[in-house]
């Protein structure tokens, strides 16, 4: 993973064996809010409309990029770049569903072709119009750092924690307890019978669309400053989500938060023990051991759903 | 619909209609008009091959790597006929060039022996590891396609197998050029008709079933995922020969064989030809690699081209190209006006 | 081995989320026999069937088939056995012609390893089956694709599909609901004699007067607990019936 903690395998020959696992400790956790700040966008889109958005990691580095471009080009502020870039990608993601997706709605196969390729566009686009150098890089929110037991973590991450949680808590408020996001959930599970009690279908997916490319920009701007924008970014961010709805199911919150921390503690403790470039087989191993031995997922809603239908 | 009080109709023609289901076809026209389109294509792609003094050994190769994605995209068309989406079709390729990578480079055993080898070998991998996935809804399926082969690279460079990084060079070649392409055609034309061939049989029938409702499928006592497994095993042959194929043809393999382009340039081909219909798919590719060679020069913004294709195609023209022209083939289509007692009129005695 | 019951479920249970749909229900059922479940909508009964031929698997309980156990069993392992079921809302493959959604089953693998199963063609099979479930062979009806049948003739075909797989036990899952007068009146001696033909049948039904000429007892269900078992005529006349079935007790007795 790119969010690797400043110290690496060879290090724990220096550091202490009880600094090296505090150190997993609380880069677990960091590593586990990145995870789910990161998967929330998608999976909330999928919770309230049923789009499988593989967009997603398009999304994610399109965002990163515009929040540069005003950063830097246009010289803004970082406040309003930072809330032009959501209202832009929220933008692009209602475009995007009157647009193509509104065409293909239903066709489950077509609207993953659909998203999929316009997300493989968006990253090959990047990678054509030039971020793929090491210039490109997005100024943290504050700056400094505070040593906890021994290691040092810099409050950029800390703040991705509470905000991870914030927006975790926001959303799960969102969908269960207010009208709009109720009328969300109960389009995603019967469309007919909530068109019947007068929800537009269109605006419904429209806005949980814009929503979720809300929450990927965001999630973008609070990241993308632990380390460098680059193209393979917008593809791991795919394998961290597919990892994490695998592991938690692609419905529900809990097993969201759930599999988010395991697999930051997972990623955490094979950085520090191994080697960075391990932990992309961390997430493939999960894949590959929750589908062999549970594959409803760790809480095992869907298949309860999957029975149902 | 264009016009108000006017409807679209679309009748099969004539000899269309003579020439389905008789067998006894009673004219050379009838008979070309049945054989003829197919006969064309194969009789194009047999002698192209021999015309390397007229096209150059460049279109050639043009002709040889859109065979190849053609195999990957008639992959991708048999698993989307079960109503499975795959979108990583660089998993098969890439799982048979490192087959017969390792074959060649670690027993030397020439290319005759490891392609074939390879391709089962690749397929069986293929299978094995997309088995559990079978299991789940089609959105699994697709996340799992689309992640493996970028998990794989990320493996093979994390633990330097197979030549890690650098990757397996100076692998046997096969032969000489007019021989490889016969091949590739040959291997590519068999697929086209056996896989049609394949689908008109009950057991095809059963695989299209299960796209259509899978509950009812199962209500008729087969077993899905057995069922899914073997169609991916089938999908996962020529997906793995192309990738076996090509690798001996350019001596090499290596991580550009997981690459988003052997994903997408499949996906597509499939799309603009006409998902659904084998020939389709095929022609397709034949549209889009000689248009990506004419390309080359923009570089990555080709696979942004090829993106925007596929939006387009499935958004304006979702049955592809090669239905479109079958379907203006086999019928005259016509706006009739919508006559009086019919529909129009029916509906406005409800509405007085 | 045929002596004993050909169905047996003891105390099964199923929650959904904490909603408990069927609530310890046990029946037994003897080969060759008719039985009518019955009940007010949303008391269980196709969570029930659905328990049974393995498409939900159960919270508790057990089911016995022909003496052996076969709780949480695969659907495509139960039809091997001989269990035949239709859907509510019957899905057929809309894109294929009628005549071709029944190849399907008689393609399957129970009906392949049955005597002679594996000879003939499919297609001819599957006509005769059609005709005799009330498409004209002459018409062009079995040819058109199922997708553009009325809603009749949708469940003829589900009952068709339900009978290639030449089953012992058939599970028939409101076949009567949408259906006109005619159309029940066109289908009921078709399911007539499959009762004659000493198949076992269990049907799911809310059209108790059509559901009463066939089944020889009837089991009511009432939010997931079966709360009578018995001819049909003794059911009905029991008070706690009557009271969570009032709306339809009132068309039974009319």
């Amino acid at each position: 993973m790119w969010v690797a903690p400043p110290l690496k395998g060879g290090s724990n020959k220096i550091m202490g064996s009880d600094a090296l696992i505090y150190s997993v400790l609380i880069y677990g956790l960091v590593n586990g809010a990145v995870i789910m700040l990161t998967s929330l966008g998608f999976s909330l889109t999928f919770g309230l409309s049923g789009v499988a958005n593989l967009a997603h990691g398009g999304i994610y580095l399109l965002s990163g990029c515009l929040a540069w471009i005003l950063l830097n080009t246009l010289g803004l502020p970082f406040l309003p770049a930072a809330v032009i870039t959501m209202v832009l990608a929220g933008l692009l993601g209602a475009g995007v569903y009157w647009l193509v997706l509104q065409r293909v709605r239903g066709l489950a196969l077509s609207e993953m072709i659909v998203t999929f390729t316009i997300g493989i566009g968006i990253l090959e686009f990047l990678r054509w119009a030039g971020f793929v150098t090491y210039d490109f890089n997005l100024p943290v929110i504050i700056k400094g750092s505070l040593t906890i037991a021994g290691v040092i973590v810099d409050y950029q991450r800390l703040l991705v924690i509470g905000v991870g949680v914030l927006i975790a808590v926001l959303l799960w408020f969102f969908s269960h307890h207010t009208k709009i996001g109720l009328a969300l959930r109960g389009m995603a599970q019967d469309e007919y019978t909530a068109l019947s009690v007068g929800i537009d279908s269109d605006w419904a997916a429209a806005l949980s669309m814009a929503l979720g490319h809300m929450i990927v920009a965001m999630a973008a701007i609070m990241i993308l400053p632990l380390g460098l924008i680059s193209i393979n970014v917008g593809y791991d961010v795919l394998t961290m989500v597919l990892a994490v709805t695998i592991l938690g199911g692609l419905e529900s919150t809990a097993g969201l938060t759930l599999a988010s921390l395991i697999l930051g503690y997972a990623t955490a403790a094979t950085g520090m023990y191994l080697n960075p470039q391990w932990t992309q087989v961390v997430y493939l191993a999960a894949i590959v051991l929750v589908l062999a031995l549970r594959p409803s997922g760790l809480l095992g809603k869907f298949k309860e759903l999957e029975e149902r239908v | 619909m264009n016009e108000a009080g006017y409807r679209r109709e679309r009748l099969d023609r004539g000899i269309k209609v003579r020439t389905d289901d008789i067998f006894a076809l009673s004219s050379y026209r009838e008979i070309l008009y049945l054989t003829l389109p197919r006969l064309a294509a194969i009789a194009a792609l047999l002698v192209f091959p021999l015309l390397k003094g007229v096209t150059g050994i460049y279109w050639q190769n043009v002709v040889l790597t859109a065979c190849t994605i053609a195999l990957l995209a008639l992959s991708w068309d048999l698993l989307h006929s079960v109503g499975l989406v795959s979108l990583g079709q660089a998993i098969f390729f890439g799982a048979g060039a490192y087959a017969t990578g390792f074959f060649s480079q670690h027993f030397g055993w020439p290319p005759l022996v490891t392609i074939p080898l390879a391709t089962a070998v690749g397929a069986i991998f293929c299978t094995v590891l997309l088995y559990p996935v079978l299991r789940l809804r089609g959105i699994y399926f697709a996340l799992i396609t689309f992640a493996m082969p970028l998990l794989l690279t990320r493996v093979i460079e994390a633990t330097k197998i197979l030549g890690g990084n650098v990757g397996m060079s100076g692998l046997p070649p096969l032969s000489d050029t007019p021989l490889d392409l016969y091949l590739i055609i040959t291997v590519m034309l068999i697929c086209v008709f056996g896989f049609r061939r394949l689908f008109d049989t009950d057991y095809g029938l059963v695989l299209k079933a299960i796209r259509e409702n899978d509950r009812s499928v199962m209500a008729a006592g087969f077993d899905l995922q057995w069922y899914r497994t073997q169609a991916v095993f089938i999908a996962a042959i020529p997906g793995a020969f192309a990738g076996a194929f090509l690798t001996h043809y350019y001596q090499f393999a290596g991580l550009p064989a997981f690459s988003i382009e052997y994903s997408i340039l499949p996906l597509a081909s499939a799309i603009v030809g006409g998902p659904g219909s084998f020939s389709g798919v095929a022609l397709g590719a034949f549209m889009l690699v000689p248009l990506s060679e004419a390309l080359r020069s923009f570089g990555n913004l080709r696979v942004v081209i090829y993106s925007i294709v596929v939006v387009v195609f499935i958004v304006i023209l979702p049955e592809g190209v090669f239905n479109y022209l079958q379907r203006k083939y086999y019928q005259i289509e016509r706006l009739v006006p919508m006559e009086e007692g019919g529909n129009g009129q029916r509906a406005n005695i409800a509405g007085s | 081995m045929d002596s004993g019951p050909i169905l047996r479920a003891v105390d099964l249970c199923k929650d959904f989320g904490g909603i408990r749909a069927v609530d310890r229900v046990s029946f037994e059922l003897q080969k060759g026999e008719t039985l009518g479940i019955i009940g007010p909508n949303g008391s269980g009964k196709s969570t029930l069937i659905n328990l049974i031929t393995g498409f939900v698997k159960p919270s508790g309980g057990r089911i016995f088939y022909q003496g052996r156990d076969i709780t949480g069993i695969a659907p495509h392992k139960a039809v091997m056995l001989g269990m035949a079921r239709s859907f509510q809302m019957p899905r057929p493959f809309y894109n294929m012609p009628a005549y071709k959604n029944l190849v399907i089953p008689l393609f399957s693998p129970r009906t392949r390893r049955l005597k002679g199963g594996r000879y003939g063609d499919r297609d001819e099979v599957a006509i005769h089956l059609l005709e005799d479930m009330g498409f004209e062979r002459d018409s062009n009806v079995p040819y058109q694709p199922a997708g553009v049948l009325p809603h009749g003739y949708v469940k003829r075909l589900e009952l068709a599909r339900c009978l290639a797989l030449e089953p012992d036990l058939v599970i028939l899952d409101e076949l009567f609901s949408g259906m006109s007068m005619s159309e029940v009146a066109g289908v009921l001696p078709l399911i007539e004699r499959i009762a004659d033909e000493g198949k076992t049948l269990i049907m799911v039904e809310h059209r108790l007067r059509e559901l009463f000429r066939v089944v020889d007892r009837v089991i009511v269900l009432n939010f997931g607990r079966k709360i009578a078992e018995g001819a049909p005529d003794v059911v009905m006349a029991n008070p706690e019936v009557k009271e969570s079935y009032l709306g339809s007790e009132v068309e039974f007795s009319a």
